[in-house]
Parts: structure tokens; sequence; C-alpha cells
């Protein structure tokens, strides 16, 4: 791939740039665009979809069948348990699940007997299992309060490691989009919201940070010599580091995404509605919006934060000063 | 010679990750040998096959459950779940609230039954008595007259006092239904208040508050009774004892019971709201033991005496969610992830080969190397700190495949860049690590933290992914300290790479390090390092260069001036190697 490995190097030296801070305002408005979207959409669509463990209810896995076929299921829960909302899924290639509002030992017992009988499959085949509409509520509950502290420590660190809460500030928004657009995605597509799915969306606050936490410590690195005699303005040198460390966001998003698509393809195809599939859907949409919102967000704004700075307008005004002279005397030369 | 301490120290790096295998190695090699330890790891439930039952706490409103009670009740349900011969069961608090029991295989009902249902033992004075009514008169919510006074209309003096038995409260115990939801509710009620419940037998109860609670008791075991000689009645009993403040409330009871007539006699024991037992009193009981008898059987003796010695939980729990688990299904999932793992890696060993030539070679031997240090971990957790590996788990492991490789990208990327600033491969490599660890180090610390939180705050299944994640992240940083970067200063010295050929992933020409001259800015941007400084008279030129350059290229010329030597790009012949060898 010499010709990657070319694009690599015109974007190190600058040769070919691209302009990800100055035309900031379209990438603002392509991520306000989305935002808006992944909040709106879901609310028109008729809100989000929750897996049984936010609804609780009751739930049937018959494997080792011969036939997946769902209307047996369908069929023999609304006959023995009439009213009881039967939705059914396919997992993995002998397997079927049913989901049914909660019920009571007695009817449990009876529905596991006749989808034993109607898939003709011994009984120790059908699994059942119950799950409290409180059981959701509470990973919610944690999911909400992890993230949080999770929010703060990390604005901790930052704010420490790169010795400006600028950054931190510039990152946790961009993270905060992930996050908005991830969940948008499962709004919008009607995806059920499980467990599963919520770990998806936590890890992206890991990863969507690691991203950030690359290309920001190139920035700190090129911006470090400010007030010195520079010939880039803030802006410029911010959006060098952004085409610098570029060639590397790409193959760490690429990489990252890899192993996450393997399983989301074998998750969904082979298993059907499963942990691996759920997990790796919010993962893989996190590291996409993660990588753009790094370099279309996270640094951009990051620029806005600080250029209204004393230290910062003096920096470029000399810049843009020594330019002129420049070009006036290249002109007289 | 510098490359040489280099070298030295890279030798010695590599040591110290072949005394951290073989203490792994070791340690786990000796748990198999003399503890329980196994060479593979545990697995968890929803890949294993087996139940988990999780239980909350029924609380009145308000109320709020204290750790202590929860650690409390752990220990009991465990002590319960070992006593009924289930082994490597695993009884865990979730989210501060909730008490998970986790069971492989597929326990009997029984099991299920002493789980579930024992939790909170009262003992309460009889008040009324009756046959319960029969399903024929089962009304969903028998009706109760409102006006009907639900004040006593004497205060009651002790808990046998009839006066707590209210009109209202008359009523409402003539029209109960065992099978009616306020049945199973009844675990529910105020200690200091008046129960109405019902025995497994469809005797309805109105019993008086609580007098003793099931914390009171001491020991409590079953046996075939004997008579003053020693014969044998052949008869089931069980027998309690109590502890100090149990054995001087029992005394008060019974001899308030022993003087009264009729129900009123008997003293019911409730277990989350139901009747168990309910003997009546053959005397004062004053030395803190007791018998029950009545028609056991020597399996019903055994329960009580199981349900009153284990039963005596501190808060009363209720089955939140129960799900059995196939061992099918989970072997499948197992298989599905461990292929989509295969694929994922064969993916990034494909992609970082594209990418990085030969250099993706190191990428695959470091991955090579995190996954044996990952898996003996994973052996070593599982052994010691009963550590399970769940799908959830397997998930964490395979999107660690990624953030693994990514450290190397991070370093591979910093030496490329080094190597375009026009540095020898041997000084690439040191400066580009001295940038690369920074940025690894901070990255990997900001996903330790996410993995961090995740886990203490988990619940179910968020634990063992976030557990394996943050592993992974420790041992990210352990392959890339001990592994990669003495991995990369041995092979700089190889001439395949140090003389950058082309397949090598790090040719200089292909780098553009013949464009050196047009990263003029970066010089200063970059800061200046050591090696920098080395080469100052170098460092000197081009930087007096850079402004005519600037001034040249704003006027709208392209042509580039190197550093050091001019000439065009492309055509610059300071071969980096040659600057290497003078600095």
């Amino acid at each position: 791939m010499a010709s990657f490995s070319k694009f690599g190097n015109d974007l190190y030296s600058g040769k070919r740039s691209i302009d990800f801070v100055g035309r900031r305002r379209l990438w603002y408005a392509i991520s306000a665009v989305l935002v808006l979207i992944a909040l709106v959409g879901p609310w028109l669509r008729g809100g989000y979809e929750f897996g049984i463990e936010f609804r609780g209810g009751s739930e049937f896995t018959v494997s080792q069948v011969s036939s997946l076929d769902q209307t047996i299921a369908t069929d023999t829960v609304n006959e023995v348990a009439p009213g009881s909302n039967p939705r059914v899924s396919t997992l993995g290639q002998d397997s079927v699940r049913v989901q049914t509002d909660e019920l009571d030992k007695t009817q449990t017992a009876s529905v596991q007997d006749a989808l034993a009988t109607a898939y003709d499959v011994p009984v120790d085949d059908v699994t059942t299992s119950f799950i409290g509409a409180t059981w959701g509520a509470d990973i919610t509950t944690q999911a909400i309060r992890g993230l949080v502290i999770f929010l703060v420590l990390v604005a901790i660190f930052m704010a420490i490691y790169f010795r400006t809460w600028k950054m931190a500030a510039a990152a946790l928004i961009a993270l905060l989009h992930d996050l908005i657009i991830t969940a948008g995605v499962y709004g919008l597509t009607g995806l059920e919201i499980t467990p599963a799915a919520v770990i998806g969306l936590l890890t992206i606050l890991g990863y969507s940070l690691y991203d950030t936490v690359v290309v920001f410590d190139k920035i700190r690195e090129n911006t470090s010599n400010l007030g010195e005699r520079g010939t880039q303005t803030f802006g410029e040198m911010v959006n060098l580091a952004i085409n610098q460390t570029l060639v590397r966001s790409i193959n760490t998003s690429i990489v990252a995404a890899l192993p996450v698509a393997s399983i989301l393809i074998i998750g969904s195809f082979v298993l059907g509605a499963s942990t691996l599939r759920d997990i790796s859907l919010a993962l893989l949409i996190g590291i996409i919006v993660g990588t753009y919102s790094t370099i279309f967000v996270a640094a951009p704004l990051y620029v806005q934060f600080r250029e209204k700075e004393a230290k910062i307008v003096k920096h470029d005004a000399r810049v843009t000063a020594d330019r002129k002279r420049a070009a006036q005397s290249s002109v007289s030369a | 010679m510098a490359q040489s301490t280099a070298v030295k120290k890279a030798w010695r790096t590599l040591i110290w990750l072949v005394v951290v295998f073989g203490v792994l190695i070791g340690t786990i090699a000796g748990g198999v040998l003399w503890s329980n330890a196994t060479w593979t790891p545990k697995l968890a439930l929803d890949l294993e096959g087996g139940t988990q039952i999780i239980l909350t706490p029924k609380l009145e409103s308000g109320d709020q459950v204290s750790q202590e009670q929860l650690d409390q009740a752990v220990s009991i349900i465990r002590q319960r779940v070992d006593a009924s011969g289930v082994s490597e069961a695993e009884v865990t608090t979730q989210g501060g609230t909730n008490v998970v029991v986790s069971i492989p295989g597929s326990p009997d009902d029984e099991t299920l039954n002493r789980i579930e249902s024992s939790a909170k033992l009262d003992f309460r004075a009889v008040l009324l008595a009756d046959v319960a009514a029969t399903a024929t008169t089962a009304s969903p919510s028998p009706t109760v007259d409102p006006n009907l006074s639900t004040t006593p209309t004497a205060s009651p003096t002790n808990a046998s006092d009839l006066a707590w038995v209210t009109p209202a409260l008359q009523a409402q115990f003539d029209n109960f239904d065992c099978n009616s939801e306020a049945a199973d509710d009844a675990g529910q009620a105020p200690a200091d208040q008046p129960l109405i419940t019902c025995d497994d037998n469809g005797v309805k109860y109105l019993l008086g508050p609580v007098e003793i609670e099931g914390a009171d008791i001491a020991d409590a075991s079953s046996g075939i009774a004997t008579t003053q000689n020693g014969s044998s009645t052949g008869q089931w009993v069980v027998d309690i004892s109590f502890n100090d403040a149990g054995t001087k409330k029992f005394a008060d009871v019974t001899t308030r019971l022993y003087g009264l007539t009729g129900v009123q006699n008997q003293f019911a024991i409730v277990l989350d709201g139901r009747v168990i037992t309910a003997p009546t009193t053959g005397g004062a009981f004053t030395d803190g033991k007791a018998q029950i008898s009545g028609s056991f059987t020597q399996e019903s003796a055994k329960t009580l005496a199981d349900q009153l010695k284990f039963g005596a939980l501190p808060i009363g729990f209720t089955t939140q969610s129960s799900e059995a688990i196939s061992a099918t299904l989970g072997s499948t999932q197992l298989l599905s992830g461990l292929i989509a793992g295969a694929i994922g890696l064969l993916l990034v060993i494909i992609y970082s080969l594209i990418q990085y030539r030969v250099l993706g070679t190191v990428t695959i031997a470091s991955l090579v190397v995190a996954a044996a240090l990952t898996y003996l971990l994973v052996t070593l957790m599982s052994w010691r700190i009963d550590f399970r590996l769940s799908l959830a788990g397997v998930a964490g492991l395979i999107v660690a495949i990624g953030i693994t490789a990514d450290s190397f990208i991070v370093y591979f990327e910093r030496i490329r860049d080094e190597l375009r600033d026009g540095k020898v491969l041997t000084s690439s490599v040191q400066a580009g690590w001295k940038r690369a660890i920074r940025t690894i180090t901070a990255s990997d610390a900001v996903n330790f933290l996410a993995a961090a939180v995740l886990y203490v705050l988990a619940i179910g299944n968020v634990r063992g992914f976030a557990f394996t994640l943050g592993l992974t992240t420790i041992v990210d940083i352990i392959v890339v300290v001990l592994f990669t970067h003495p991995l990369m200063t041995l092979l700089a010295e190889l001439p395949f790479f140090r003389d950058g050929h082309k397949a090598s992933g790090l040719d200089p020409r292909a780098l553009g390090a013949v464009y050196r001259g047009r990263a003029q800015f970066r010089a200063p941007a970059a800061g200046v390092t050591a090696a920098k400084r080395g080469s100052s008279s170098r460092e000197a030129v081009k930087r007096q260069t850079i402004a005519e350059r600037k001034a040249a290229e704003l006027a709208g010329t392209s042509a580039g001036i190197t550093g050091g030597s001019a000439g065009k790009p492309g055509t610059d012949s300071t071969r980096p190697t040659d600057e290497g060898k003078n600095s």
C-alpha cells in the first residue's frame, strides 16, 4: 500500500493538508444534525425498544430443534398462556427463543412442557428464565452512576495529564456526542436495548477517549513551543497534528474495528440474538463515531476554546504579521 | 556506545519478561500440584450452563439495606447452598442491593426451593386459627367492609392479647384466601403488627407481633426423639437452641403461652410470612432449648432444621430473576466467540502485514505474547479470586485484540515519524519509544479507568467484561514495555531493518525521509530532542533556512530546500543512515 503510506508522508510533512480546524463550522453543523437526528429520531419512531431485562417477563429457550418454524412457538404459547404476548426469535442454527410477559410458576411449567412437545424435544432442552422488570432498571441506574463517576475521574485525569482543562472539556463533549449518536442508532433502527448493549455503550467511553488521547498528545507536542518564534498560528499547529496522526487514527480504528466487526457478523449470523451481537454492535458504531468525533469535533473545539486566550491571540497576530512581512519581502525580492 | 547499551538493556528487559512468564507458570503449576488450580480458566454460567438466581431484598418503603446485612445474608445463603451438597456454587452481592446465586448444572427443585424460600424467620404467638376457605369461595380481592373499626378497643398488653383482633382484622381474617396475592405478600408485614397468613396445609392464622427473630436461634438439628430412659420413640423431631437473648425471650413467651388455652397456646414459626409450623406449648422453657415434635418425616425434619438454622436472614428476599442456562447453548456461544476471535485476529494480522510489511510480524509476535500472558493471568485469577470467564468476558478479550494492536501502531507510527525527520533507525526506535510510551500509558490509563469504574459499579455480566478489559489493558502495557520495545531495539540492529529494506515497513525512502526539508516547521514544533541537540550544527543551519523557505513558499514557489544540504525533494543526497553515523 505504497499510496497509503505516501498519503501518510504527505500529511506528515504538510504537503497535503486537510483543513479540519478551519472548516469547523461545517463539521459542527454535520455533528449537530447527527445529534439532533439521534435525539429526535427515536422519539418520532415511538421510543426505544427495551429488551426483556428492562420490560420484565419470562423467557424460554428451546435448543436442538429440528424445525426453526417460529409460528409453532407463537401458536403453542398463545394456546397454553393466552394473552402473554410471545415474541419469538431464533438463536443460532438450532435454537428458538420465546419471550413472554411474566408468567407464574405453573404457567411457566406448562409452557415449557408444551414447547417441548411442539418442537419434539426432551423437556430438558427447554430452559426457562424469569426476569424481573427491576433488573434492567438496576443496570440503568448503575450505568448512569458509573458514567458520571467515570466522566469526573477522566476529566480530572486529562486536565492533569494535558495540563489544561480545555482539552478535557473538548474530549468529554466529543465523548457525549459519540454516546448520543450510538444510542440514537439503536433508537432509530428499533434494535432492542439489552444489558449487553449497555455494556457496549459503556465501553465506548474508554475507546472514544483512547482515540482522543492519542491525537491530543500529538497536539500538545506540536503546540508546546507556543510563544516561541514559530511560523504557524495555533489553529494551524493543531491542524497539522491532526493530519500527522490521521494515518494512525485510521489504522488504529480499522484494527480496533476488525475484531469487533468479526464478533458482530459471527454473532448475528450464527448466533442470532446474543450477548456478543449486542456488545459488538454498540462498540462498532462507537469506534466509527469516536474516530470521527476526535478529528472533527474534539480537536476543532479545543482550538475554539483556546484561540481567545491572550497568549494565543498574541502568538497568532505575530505569525500573521511575520507572514505579511515575508510576503512583501519576497515580492520585493 | 549508546546503541550497545540499548541492546544490552533490551536483552535485560526480555529476561524480565521470561521471569514474569516463569513466575506465572510456576505459580499455576504449584497450584495444580498442591492445590485446586487448573490449567484452564473456569467458565461462567452462561458458557458452562447452570442456574442463576438473583435475589433482591424485600424492603418496606424508605428502608435501605446495609452492606453488613447483605454480607450476612450472603454467608447464610452460601452455607445453605453448601449444605444442600451443591459444589462450586457462587454467591455474590451485586450492585449493593442484590444477592446472586449461581449454581452450575441444573439443581433439583429442592435445592432451588431451599435457596429461594428460606429467608426471614420469626416467632409469633397465635391469636386465631382456622381451616382456610376452599377454592370454591376464592375471590381475587376479598371485600372487607371499610367501616369496621381498625383500632383496638383496648391497648394490647402483650403479643397474645386478643385486643389485637379488631373487627376489621377479624373480617379480613374471615375472608382471607391462602391462594391470594395477599398471602404471597405476607413476608413484608411489619414486625410490630399482627399478621394474617397460612401454612402449607391450608390452615390460616391470625398471629400477634413478632416476639423472637430467627437471628436469635443459635442452632437447630433434626433427630429421633428419645424418652427419658434413652429408648428411641421413632419420632422425628427438631431441636432448637437459642442464644442468650433468644433464651430469655423464649422463656417469657413460653411462660405466658403455657397459661393460655386453645390456639392461643400455640406459637407459630413464620418463614417468609408463611407458617412452617405452629407447635403447642407444653411448658415454660427457660434453658433456651426446645424440641418441636409433630408428624415429621426424616426429610421434613431435616428441612425444618436447616430452615431454622440457616433461615435466620437479617432481611427477607424475593427472587428477582431465575435463569436456567443451557450448557449446549453456552458451548455454541463459546465456540462462536472463539471463531469470531480467530477471524478478528486473522484480519488484524493481515491488515498489519499490508500496512507494516515485515514489521507486521512484530505485531503478530506481540499479540501472541499478549494472548499467552492474558491466558495465564485469567487462569491464575480464576484460581485465586474465583474469576469465571463469561461470554461478555470473551467479548472483552476479543475487543482487546484491537486495542492491544493499537499500541503497536502508535509505536510504529512514532518510529516512522522519527525516520521521516531523517533519523537513523536505531535512534528513531529509541526516540519514537519515548514519545509512544507516553501516549500509550495515557490512553491505557483512560481505558483502565473506564474498566475499573465499570467493574466496581458493575452488575452481572458487565463485570466479567470490565474485568477482562482492565486485565488486557495491563497486559498491553506489560507486552509493549517488556516485549515489543526490546524486540524493536534488537531488530533495528539487523541489516534488513537497519538499511530500510523495501519490505521492512521502515524504508526511509518510502516514508518520505527525502522530504525531510519539507518538514521544516516540524523541527521547532516537535521540540528539540536530545538526539537533535547532538547534531546542533546541522540544526542551526536548518533553522536559519526556515524563515527564508517559508517566505519562498508563501510567495507561491513550491520548491523546498532540504535542511543541511541544499537540494530539491527527491534528489536529496543525504541518506538518513549517513546522518546517523555522524551523530
